[in-house]
Formats: structure tokens, sequence, C-alpha cells
């Protein structure tokens, strides 16, 4: 989710000063990965230019933070758009874990051998997500199971592929 | 501390159950092929590999259910695949819990008497034994099921009793077979909890057999038997 359709969302209910947004932001989508200020008012102005939220007056008190942001309709048009059009639910075909595999099977290296430090690599992500499940809040455990079937799904992949090296390796190679 | 970087232990301090090159066959079939494996005291390891690789039988060897062809095993430093059938049996009750993968509850007994069992096989007296089985059943979600017989639970039902037979005697070593295989999500979480706290309470060393990456996740590193042989990954890469 692009950081601009992120805003609109919380735009949409109800109009908000930056700082707010922000807030709301880190709470909810920013894990491990807060948004600066400067970004927020950048893109609160690109915004602005294209018609999708409105600032209000300057409020006494002064400083970029104390205009209250508001969407318009060309803005909340765009957010419901995009709110209501399912994701491409078609993961990528052509994986960087599939080309290793088949390159080291082309090249003769040992395609086992990357699969296991893959597994590896993917049970020790799948680790740190678990910690932040345990010790974190809904959200954080929310978030961290949506990366856990995602890399389960992975290492499925990963067992299956393992199974089946000889065959792939006589497809590649002929 | 994490264990997950830990190379091959050799303090006897750090070593909890420690095998080498364990090789046992059933008739022709070899079920393990010099398998080694060294677990670290108090932490979670988990046992990952192919349906028919060995796992259960890799287990049953460590925690002296079977003795190995050939290869050692030791627990705190002592040789225990030598020892004869009644010792092995002692250690079991007095230091290992159990979680096994299929058919492990006496049928015929209530949920709370399967739990109280390996208590009162070591002498402690009922009424305190029961209670003792009663506060796990309410750990593991299964207060009120106390006085069902067994053999009228669910599979999962079941399985969490199983799990709370394994904990109540506090072992020094848990070894659980598939503990969450018949249980939901979050269930399984629940379970997976509970080890985790058994081993920050107690200081359990736990050696879980799983094929679920969510639930090898819980361990603070695994291993992988393939062919009756196990292999130590590290995520930097390499094996040992
Ligand atoms: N009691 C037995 N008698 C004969 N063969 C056995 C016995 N137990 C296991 N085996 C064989 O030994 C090999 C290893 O079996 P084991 O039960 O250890 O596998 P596993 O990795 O636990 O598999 P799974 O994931 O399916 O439980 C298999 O080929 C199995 O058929
Ligand atoms: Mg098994």
């Amino acid at each position: 989710m692009s950081v601009p359709l992120a805003l609109l969302g919380l735009l949409e209910r109800e109009p908000s000063y930056g700082y707010d947004l922000k807030r709301d932001y880190d709470a909810y989508f920013g894990r491990g990965k807060p948004l600066q200020f400067g970004q927020v008012y950048a893109t609160l102005a690109r915004l602005t230019r294209d018609g999708k939220v409105t600032p209000g007056e300057i409020e006494p008190g002064g400083g970029p933070d104390r205009k209250l942001y508001a969407i318009t309709d060309g803005g909340k048009h765009e957010f419901e758009t995009w709110l209501s059009q399912p994701i491409d639910p078609a993961p990528n075909l052509q994986t960087d874990l599939f080309v290793k595999v088949v390159f080291a099977l082309m090249l003769g290296r040992s395609a086992e051998g990357y699969l296991d430090t893959q597994r590896a690599a993917h049970l020790q992500r799948m680790r740190e997500l678990t910690v932040l499940k345990r010790k974190g809040d809904l959200v954080d455990a929310l978030l961290a199971d949506h990366g856990l079937f995602h890399l389960e799904a992975d290492l499925r992949w990963i067992d299956m592929t393992a199974a089946r090296l000889p065959a792939l390796a006589e497809t590649v190679r002929s | 501390m994490t264990l997950a970087h830990l190379p091959v232990v050799t303090d006897p301090e750090l070593s909890c159950v420690e095998a080498s090159d364990l090789c046992l066959s059933f008739g022709a079939t070899p079920a393990l092929r010099g398998a080694s494996v060294t677990v670290v005291t108090g932490e979670i390891l988990a046992v990952m590999g192919p349906s028919g690789s060995g796992k259960s039988t890799l287990l049953h060897c460590l925690a002296g259910i079977l003795r190995p062809n050939s290869g050692e095993v030791r627990f705190r430093g002592r040789r225990i695949d030598a020892l004869g059938e009644e010792e092995r049996s002692t250690l079991r009750r007095d230091h290992f819990g159990f979680v096994f993968q299929f058919g492990q509850l006496v049928p015929e007994l209530t949920a709370e008497e399967n739990v109280a069992l390996p208590l009162l096989l070591s002498g402690t007296r009922r009424t305190q034994a029961l209670g003792a089985a009663r506060e796990l059943l309410a750990q593991v979600g299964l207060d009120g099921l106390g006085r069902r017989r067994s053999g009228e639970l669910s599979g999962g039902q079941a399985q969490r009793v199983a799990l709370a037979r394994g904990l109540v005697g506090r072992p020094e070593v848990l070894f659980a077979d598939e503990p969450t295989g018949s249980l939901d999500s979050l269930n399984s979480e629940h379970v997976l909890e509970l080890l985790v706290a058994a081993t920050h309470q107690f200081g359990t060393t736990v050696v879980m057999v799983t094929h679920d990456p969510r639930v090898a996740a819980y361990a603070d590193r695994e291993i992988v038997v393939r062919d009756g042989k196990a292999t130590s990954l590290t995520p930097g890469g390499g094996s040992t």
C-alpha cells in the first residue's frame, strides 16, 4: 500500500493534522518503518496539488502542523476504488528462489545446498516473527502471522522442490 | 541468548542429551544411518524432515526407549544406550516426559487420571497427583473435562491431555512427537506457549518432532533428518 493511499484512508475517517496522520500510520502500518514528518507533509502537498485533499486555514499558533487537512470527493473516489479492488493474487511465478534453483542445476552447483541455506534463513525469519507475535500486541500478531503464513508457503515449496531435484535436474540439463 | 548459532557443543554442562553415530535397523529397513545430534540444556530443539526419514526413531533413541544397534547416547554425559531395560525405564520415569505421535492415553482412564499417571507411577499420593493433573488440564484449556474418559475425547483434546501428562512431572527433558499434529492453529499456539513457559519456568529442555514450520519457529533451532542422518543448519549457511 502506498503512503498517499494510506493518508487518504486515514483522512476519510475525519479531517486531521499531519501529526495525527503520522501517529496513526505508524500505529497500524509503520511496523519497523515509521513515516518521517517530511514525507507526511510532502505527500499532503502533492495530494493537495492533485485536488485530493484540501488544507484548512492555518490556525493561530502557526507552524505547518496547524493545518487541518480534509479529503475531497476526488480523493474519496480514488480511495474507495482502491479499497474495493482485490489485490493481485498471482504470486510472482519467476521467484528468485526458482531462478536460483534452476541456475544451480544448470551450472552443476549444489541446488540442495542452496535450498538448505534458504530453508535455514526462512526458519530464522519465522523465529523472529514468532517472537514479535508472542511479545507484541494484536496488530503485531496479525502482521507477524501474515509473514509467517507466506514464509511457510515458501518452505513447503522448498521441501517439495528438494524432493524433486533429480527430476528437475534432468529437465534443466537436457 | 539465542541458541540458533551455537556450534556443536562438547561442554557437558551445556549438553543435555548427546547422540553420536546412531544406527538402527528394523529388520532389513535401516531407520537411522549414523545420526548425531546434541541437545543443549534448556533449549527447544525442533526435529524436522520428510516422512519416514527416521525422526520418531531418533527421538526414541534419544529418550532411551529404543536401543540403537550402534552409536552412543548420553544424558548429562552418562551413557544411557548401554543400560538395561529396567534402568532405562527408571531413567525415563525420573527425568523425561513424553508426548507420543500415536495412541498414548489409556482409554479406560479419565483425562485427569491419564495426566496424573506419571506422578502415580513415581509414588505421589493420589489426591496430590490428581490435583496437579487438574491444574495442568486447566492450563491446556481443558478444565471441566477432567472426569471424561479419555476414549471419549476429540483428537485435539486427547493431544492436549497427552501434553499435560508429558509436563506434569516437571521433567528435565520433554520428548514430543508432533505435539500439535491434530490441533488447529490457535490451539497449537496455546500448546506451544505452554512449552515455552515450561522451558522458562522449570528449565525444561524440549525435543520436538514436527513437520510444521510454524511450530518449528517456536524452537530455538532445528535439525533436519534425511535418510536416517541428522543435519543442523545455521542461517548463515553451511551445516554442522
Ligand atoms: N516398528 C517398526 N518396525 C519396522 N519398521 C519401522 C518401525 N518403525 C519405523 N520403521 C521404519 O523406519 C523408518 C523410519 O521411521 P520413523 O517412524 O522414524 O519415521 P518418521 O520420520 O518419524 O516419519 P513420520 O514423519 O511419517 O512420522 C521408516 O522407513 C519406517 O517404515
Ligand atoms: Mg514419526
